[in-house]
Parts: C-alpha cells; sequence; structure tokens
C-alpha cells in the first residue's frame, strides 16, 4: 500500500546552516508517527518542506504517492496542517474561518456547511462556532485549528507540537482527539513533538536531531528496557 | 478522493472564498473604511479649495475648457484611494505572514500565481467602493463628471486598481516585518503620490523643474491618475493604458516570483513563520 508520507533523502540548509540532513521517513496510512527531537532537530523545517512553504530542492517528497514537486497541487490536497502558532484569522469567527480554509479546497459553501458542522462536533466546538478565534482558550484554539485541518478530508495530518502552550487537561484532550480520528476515520497523523510523554508504545516513532533522522521504528523497540527517555538520551546526548 | 483543482467551479470556489474573506475584514475594520473615506475627503475640501485661488489650469485634455482645481484634482485622489487600498493589501499580506494566517493560503492546492491574483482581485473590488463612496460624496460637493464617465471609468479603475495593488503585493514579498511598514509609507507612498500628476498638471511641473517633471513622467502613478481622469471623461490614454498594463504585468510577475518557494526570496528565507 502507498505510504500516506514518503521522504527519500532529503536535505535543506539555510546558508552555511545545515537544518536537515538526508532524512528519509515513511508514514504509514492509518497510523500515528510521532516526529521526536528537540528544539531546533529540524522538525519545523521538516514540516515547511512538505507543506511546501520551503521549496525541498534535494530528495524526494511523495504525499499519498504524489510528488509534491511534480504534483503539488495533488500533494497538498491531501494534508491537513496544524501548525505550531496559530494559524487562523483572528479578526473571523470560527465558522468564516473554516468556510474560508473550505473554499481554499474548492469546497462551495453548501457542501462545506455540513462538513463545518460534523468538525466542529468531532473536536466538540459546535456551540462554538459563532465564536471570534481570540474568544477561544488555548485548547479550544488548537482544537479549532485541527478542525480547520479536517475540513477537506486530508488523508494525513501534519500536527506541529500541536499542543506547545496548552495545560495538561487541554494537552491530553488533543493528544486523544487525533487518536480518535485515526482510529475512527483512518486518517494517518505525523505528530512533532518533543514531549516523551506523548508517545505510546506501539507508536511508529522517528528520532530526529540535529538535522539527521537516528532512529525509525516502533516507540517501544526504540526504547528497549531502559524506557524512551533513557534512550533518547543515550542517542543523542541531550536532554529533551 | 477528487482532486480540487481539476474541477473548474472549485477553481471558481477558491476566488469567492478569498473575495469574501477580503470582504469580511473590510467590513469587520469600519476604521479603515473611515480612513479610507475621510483621506480623498480632507484634500478636496480644504486642499483643493486653497490651492484653486493659488494654482491656474490651462485646458488640457482630457478637459474641454477650464476647470476647477478641484475638478482636476478627483481623479488623482481616487487613484490615492486604489494607492493607499493597495498598501492596505500588502499590509495584511506582512500582518498574515507574521500572525500565520498566510500559512492557510499558502498550502492550499492552488498554485500560488492564482492565490495571489485572487487576493489581488478581491483587494480591488474593495477599492472599488470605497471610490464610488468617494465619488458620490464629491458629486454632491459639485465634482460632475459626464454620467457615463461613471461607468467608463470602471475598467481604468479595474486596471489602475490591480497594478497598485500587485505593487503592493510585491512590496509585501520583501518587507520582512510590519514595524518596517513606515518606511514603505516613507518612500514609496509618498514620493508616488506627490511626483505624479495627481495634484498639479505635468506641464506645471515642467515649469519649476524638467528634472521632477521627468520623474513624473515615468512614475507609474501618474498613469493609474491619466488613465483614470481620462475614462472619466469618456476618452482613452493609450500611452497611461500601456505603461499601467506593462506595471501591472511587472509587479504581478515579480510578487509571484517572490512568493514562489521555489524562487524568490522565500526559498533563501532563514525559517521561521511563514
Amino acid at each position: 500500500m502507498t505510504p500516506a508520507l514518503e521522504i527519500v533523502d532529503v536535505s535543506h540548509s539555510f546558508g552555511a546552516v545545515a537544518a536537515l540532513r538526508s532524512v528519509s521517513l515513511t508514514v504509514p496510512r492509518g497510523g500515528f508517527t510521532a516526529l521526536l527531537g528537540v528544539n531546533g532537530a529540524g522538525k519545523t523545517t521538516l514540516f515547511s518542506l512538505i507543506t511546501r512553504l520551503y521549496d525541498n530542492r534535494s530528495g524526494v517528497i511523495r504525499v499519498g504517492g504524489h510528488d509534491l514537486r511534480r504534483e503539488p497541487g495533488r500533494a497538498l490536497a491531501r494534508l491537513g496542517v496544524v501548525f505550531q502558532s496559530r494559524a487562523m484569522d483572528a479578526d473571523l469567527t470560527i465558522r468564516q474561518n473554516l468556510i474560508y480554509h473550505a473554499s481554499l479546497h474548492g469546497i462551495p459553501g453548501r457542501l462545506a456547511r455540513p462538513r463545518i458542522a460534523e468538525v466542529l462536533a468531532q473536536v466538540d466546538l459546535a456551540d462554538r462556532a459563532e465564536a471570534r478565534v481570540t474568544a477561544l482558550s488555548g485548547g479550544q484554539a488548537r482544537r479549532a485549528e485541527i478542525a480547520r485541518a479536517l475540513i477537506h478530508r486530508p488523508d494525513l495530518l501534519l500536527l506541529d507540537e500541536a499542543t506547545v502552550g496548552l495545560d495538561v487537561k487541554s494537552r491530553a484532550e488533543v493528544l486523544a482527539l487525533t487518536r480518535r480520528l485515526i482510529e475512527r476515520d483512518g486518517v494517518s497523523a505525523l505528530w512533532a513533538t518533543h514531549i516523551m510523554d506523548e508517545i505510546a508504545p506501539d507508536d511508529d516513532l522517528v528520532v530526529l536531531h540535529r538535522g539527521a533522522v537516528l532512529r525509525q521504528g516502533r516507540a517501544a523497540q526504540i526504547a528497549g528496557g531502559q524506557g524512551l527517555t533513557r534512550a533518547f538520551l543515550d542517542m543523542t546526548g541531550v536532554a529533551p | 478522493m477528487s482532486h480540487p483543482t481539476a474541477r473548474a467551479g472549485a477553481w471558481v470556489t477558491a476566488f469567492l472564498g478569498i473575495a469574501r474573506r477580503e470582504m469580511l475584514r473590510f467590513l469587520n475594520q469600519r476604521g479603515r473604511f473611515l480612513a479610507a473615506l475621510v483621506r480623498p475627503l480632507v484634500w478636496l475640501f480644504i486642499f483643493a479649495a486653497g490651492f484653486r485661488a493659488v494654482l491656474g489650469l490651462s485646458i488640457t485634455p482630457p478637459y474641454q475648457t477650464y476647470v476647477l482645481y478641484e475638478v482636476y484634482v478627483t481623479p488623482g485622489l481616487v487613484a490615492m484611494i486604489q494607492l493607499f487600498n493597495g498598501m492596505q493589501s500588502s499590509l495584511s499580506m506582512v500582518y498574515d505572514r507574521e500572525t500565520g494566517a498566510m500559512r492557510t493560503l499558502l498550502v492550499s492546492p492552488f498554485p500560488r500565481w492564482y492565490l495571489l491574483g485572487s487576493k489581488l482581485i478581491a483587494g480591488v473590488i474593495v477599492s472599488i467602493i470605497q471610490v464610488f463612496t468617494f465619488l458620490a460624496i464629491a458629486y454632491w460637493w459639485g465634482i460632475r463628471p459626464p454620467v457615463w464617465g461613471y461607468v467608463t471609468v470602471i475598467p481604468a479603475l479595474i486596471l489602475s486598481g490591480l497594478m497598485l495593488g500587485a505593487m503592493g503585493l510585491f512590496l509585501s514579498s520583501a518587507i520582512r516585518q510590519l514595524e518596517n511598514f513606515a518606511g514603505v509609507m516613507n518612500f514609496v507612498i509618498f514620493p508616488m503620490f506627490f511626483a505624479s500628476s495627481a495634484l498639479y498638471p505635468l506641464w506645471r511641473m515642467r515649469e519649476s523643474s524638467p528634472l521632477l517633471h521627468d520623474i513624473c513622467l515615468y512614475n507609474p502613478f501618474t498613469h493609474a491618475v491619466e488613465l483614470i481622469r481620462f475614462a472619466l471623461y469618456l476618452q482613452v490614454n493609450w500611452t497611461s493604458l500601456m505603461v499601467v498594463l506593462g506595471c501591472l504585468a511587472g509587479f504581478f510577475g515579480a510578487a509571484v516570483f517572490m512568493y514562489d518557494p521555489q524562487k524568490g526570496l522565500w526559498a533563501r528565507r532563514k525559517g521561521g513563520p511563514a
């Protein structure tokens, strides 16, 4: 089966500084893949390449089998992205933001309206549709971002440190919501994080450090008998 | 899953979505509408009234007779509305980039030239609403071009609005932070406006400084003003039309280049939120 995301030998640098070095990884369909790395490991750069905010000049990125450089439209149509920082328009309500985002994927209003009701119910924000983004709590805002990312029914969700700045309860809610979406709707997710607690033993795990993939495999296997934190420390030599 | 860019209707939907958002933002920011209206009205009511007494105007095309200074300056003020609107679009692009909202636009499956073009056209629609509100007030003030002029000026407004908006888009790609926008005001908007035929005819400029006259002549804003002025009086200034079309193509091409992830400044930028 074609993987949800396939990255082969991708490198990226900013001037003389290498941000990513020959990164290769695969996100299987219908699974939760955690991308673990400390700040500055290259997670956001990798996300910027996958979302085509930056151009990948070396290597290949395929989303659902579609080469991002050759078929950017087809590849981007399959992606739902939750950025590290807020990406919704603060001047508009949640519903207006979702209609706007749906239109950016070619979904007209008559089709968007039932989908908006559906995704807002999924993220438990059905009663906040008319609220402005600025009126939401941190956890609600992240869930609204997930609703935005889901509106066009993507195959692959990219979540770049989606729980940053959230309290423990909101963090758990956002993570549980993402896992629920995978189980129920069959979407795949690439979850970038630096928090060990967010990774379950059965998750697929990619360890990214200083722009290079150190390991990819089942989290339990990578952790071995010593636990994930210890294994990560041994691999990288830094505290997460 | 069907690919959205393969359906013609999806392209229209994307454009309408972008236009709707621009309109909602415009309506939400009532201060912006007021400022866009008050600025040219202050020029018309106060500045033009003062200058009427000191500035003599000979008969120059498209006018068939002597005109009051208020009449002369009105097309320039219309273009000023569009200039400020273009810069407002530029400002909102920089703001969107700083707040992260622009990433939503740029990860859309539609090509960037189409997304930027849609944003540009949406901005022009907003500017034309502002212009006609101004022209309605100007009519009440006694500035009354031929009735059909209100129709024939529309294509000129579309083209000049597109050119000035494309210039704003291009500038927004080069501005790194919102704080730098003050520089744009000082080094782009004011020189463009004052070194043009918006406030005084070019022959007047030549009398005082041939160099300044040449600068005004090569200023694209002069040609936007003249295109509007002639269209308002049921004529076409072909030179201005060509200049405006050329500048539109140049500015828009440069903006698309700059926003292309494979080219332009974005390819070289040093990370951070988009």
